[in-house]
């Protein structure tokens, strides 16, 4: 066999491969998005192309008086919004002082850091929920709002002072000649050149109020405050095959946002994470 | 040099300002005469004793004796109430130590006749010293409050016998030493009596093979992945790029409930829609063995498009120079990615796959929201493909076995700081710092 029939045969399997993987990953989207159109509640009867699709369910989640979908969709936000804006100010605090400061336990701190952000918040569930219950906290979203924020620090924290490792010291330097003060470096410089880092965990954080439902679930008891999240996972975890069509409409309407979010912005996400993962 | 300084004070002895400022803090400082910040000391010293003396005070009895009186006392808000005052005691002393610190080092500089600062010098200095510490605080407190003491909660409860038949405030809690750690790992009493053990090892190997086959295969699926798409032959690449993304894209909760129905034994489209073709009917939900399949291509359908974005971003960078010298020496393929390409993408990445081991390890959402865990196993307490992490979560919210969830949780730590250690020795700057 020539080298160049050898090269076609190569270039139609590789081609072939990413088909299978196309398939693979497109299917149960669009098996969701069939689900979501069938007019009936049921798994058992439904149909991934439905014979007489109807927008019924996306319908109902945004108009049936028992619907809290938008009530939902309003917590998310309000927590997302607050999560991002109050992490990015922390972080950027707690990793300007450990990017450029060396004072004592610095280093037992950093450690840490790196330490802390591998124990998942489950290992101190059964605390949070007593503490929060002690100090009237449980089931509001303040309460969800300020556990998202302190729990994220040693990671952000990590990934943002690794960013600011890399922007060089001389600028701060020239920077202190012209008179700015610690206060100075830290908002005329470092936060204008940190943009990109900053934004990665802005939107990281804005996020994560939409995508998890484990610190919701046990914070939160009553349907008004939920988020998005635990919302959705009780259409299904009570009645699994009566609501499930309607999970799917409601899944797609978090899912198609945040997707074209994270199209748009992976490269940027991932650069992010490798500078300031890496580095750190 | 000292002795030729004219306003040196041989009289003043950094001794006593040391034995002073121990005695009572700002004492130390008021010799030295600096006054204002003495003062400060003393304020500080005097408001912390009373306002917070008699909850230290509970907060440490509570802490020994978990309370006394059955029905009144409750020991779980004792407890807290007893981490807290040792955070805030650990604060408190590390105040002391910089007091006595600064009362010494005042009294030599006035000892060697230096110029004493001003007011105004003074507190420039405390805000150039400070000012790091200033930054940080916001964040520790938080840190503190919402990390650091629930996690030495847990680790207390762990020495604790607080369980579904002993529950405060009904019943009051007791200190068991390493009861828990020992019904976990040795507890054999005869038939049916050593459940713990049996879980514990069952639950434990399944972890460990979860955790190395799904993050290997998802590594493996996105670095081959990344290799293709980035031969020089394949177009589209943009296309490509995005569609292999998807599944990250997507929220994982959403897509793992997704695949839970998918995966439905009666009436999912695995099993009535591709499965019915080959006249094939898995019991995906009811045999562990198949949910653990199911789970590990699950896992590695969400988790290969992170893995294959971060190798793209490598591949992209690596200087074409060292395959084209490749190529001079005559490599074959094969070669050349075991001697460049691999080490390369390894190198720039270890961190971040560490991070996709520790992930998977402890991903509680995908084996909770996949089956929660199930089918049940006869003969122990956690479900056939309960991860560590997910057993804990039963245990502490269905069976309110609270203590042992809190011993398990200790080891789970364990392993998971031995993973991070592995993440210090690979991250780079820390090599660096060693240097400081």
């Amino acid at each position: 066999m020539s080298r160049k029939a050898k090269s076609k045969i190569e270039v139609a399997l590789i081609y072939l491969f990413l088909a299978f993987m196309a398939i693979i990953i497109g299917y149960p989207l669009l098996w969701t998005v069939g689900m979501s159109l069938n007019p009936g509640t049921s798994l058992y009867s439904a149909q991934l192309i439905p014979e007489n699709w109807s927008l019924v369910h996306y319908k109902w989640l945004f108009t049936d008086p028992s619907s809290d979908y938008l009530i939902w969709y309003k917590n998310s936000v309000i927590v997302a919004v607050a999560n991002a804006f109050f992490s990015v100010v922390l972080t950027s605090f707690v990793a300007y002082a450990f990017s450029r400061y060396r004072f004592v336990g610095r280093k037992y701190g950093l450690y840490a850091f790196l330490l802390l952000q591998m124990f998942p918040a489950m290992m101190a569930m059964v605390a949070i929920y007593v503490m929060l219950n002690m100090v009237g906290l449980l089931d509001s979203l303040l309460g969800l709002t300020l556990i998202y924020i302190g729990g994220q620090i040693p990671f952000n924290a990590w990934l943002v002072k690794g960013y600011f490792d890399t922007i060089p010291k001389e600028l701060d330097e020239a920077a202190r000649i012209d008179g700015a003060g610690h206060l100075g470096v830290f908002f005329r410089i470092m936060l204008p050149l940190a943009k990109p880092i900053l934004g990665v965990v802005a939107l990281f954080n804005f996020m994560a109020p939409f995508v998890d439902f484990l610190l919701p679930r046990i914070i939160l008891r009553n349907p008004e405050n939920f988020t998005l999240a635990l919302g959705l996972f009780n259409f299904i975890s009570n009645q699994f095959d009566n609501n499930f069509t309607r999970f799917a409409a409601g899944s797609i309407l978090i899912a198609v946002p945040i997707a074209i979010v994270y199209l748009f912005s992976q490269r940027f996400l991932i650069s992010g994470l490798t500078a300031g993962g890496t580095k750190g | 040099m000292s002795t030729a300084n004219p306003t040196a004070k041989k009289s003043h002895n950094p001794n006593t300002a040391v034995i002073l400022s121990i005695l009572l803090a700002g004492l130390g400082q008021l010799y030295n005469r600096r006054y204002v910040k003495g003062i400060l000391f003393i304020i500080i010293e005097v408001s912390f004793i009373l306002t917070l003396g008699r909850f230290l005070n509970l907060g440490l009895w509570g802490l020994t004796t978990l309370g006394t009186l059955e029905g009144t006392d409750h020991s779980v808000i004792l407890l807290i109430y007893g981490l807290i005052s040792l955070i805030l005691i650990a604060f408190a002393v590390t105040l002391y130590v910089v007091n006595v610190k600064d009362a010494k080092k005042d009294a030599l500089r006035i000892q060697k006749g230096e110029k004493p600062l001003t007011f105004r010098e003074a507190a420039g200095n405390v805000w150039d010293k400070g000012f790091p510490y200033f930054f940080v605080t916001p964040g520790l407190i938080m840190l503190a409050f919402i990390v650091i003491l629930p996690l030495m909660f847990t680790v207390a409860l762990a020495f604790t016998d607080y369980s579904q038949y002993n529950q405060p405030p009904r019943a009051l809690l007791s200190w068991v030493g390493f009861d828990n750690f020992s019904r976990l790992f040795f507890e054999t009493g005869g038939a049916g009596n050593n459940i713990w053990q049996d879980t514990f090892i069952s639950v434990f190997t399944w972890t460990i093979v979860w955790t190395l086959v799904a993050t290997t295969l998802q590594i493996a699926l996105g670095l081959f992945l990344a290799l293709i798409v980035n031969d020089p032959r394949i177009k589209f690449k943009r296309l490509i790029r995005t569609i292999l993304i998807l599944p990250w894209a997507v929220p994982a909760f959403v897509t793992i409930l997704v695949f839970a129905a998918m995966f439905n034994d009666r009436f999912g489209a695995i099993n009535t829609d591709i499965l019915a073709v080959f006249d094939l009917s898995i019991p995906w939900l009811q045999d562990p063995f198949y949910t653990r399949i199911a789970l590990i291509m699950i896992q590695t359908w969400l988790g290969f498009p992170f893995v294959f974005a971060l190798f793209t971003g490598i591949l992209q960078s690596i200087s074409k120079e060292w395959y084209e010298a490749a190529d001079v020496d005559g490599a074959n393929r094969m070669q050349k990615f075991k001697s460049i390409t691999l080490p390369h993408v390894l190198y720039a990445t270890a961190p971040l796959l560490i991070m996709q081991y520790a992930g998977n390890f402890n991903n509680f959402n995908i084996i909770y929201l996949f089956n929660e865990g199930g089918p049940a196993v006869r003969g122990q307490n956690a479900g056939g493909t309960d991860i560590l992490i997910s057993w804990v979560y039963d245990l502490t919210f269905e069976l309110n076995q609270y203590s042992m969830a809190a011993a398990i949780t200790i080891i789970l730590g364990l392993i998971v700081t031995g993973f991070a250690f592995f993440q210090f020795r690979k991250t780079r700057s820390f090599k660096e710092e060693g240097n400081l």
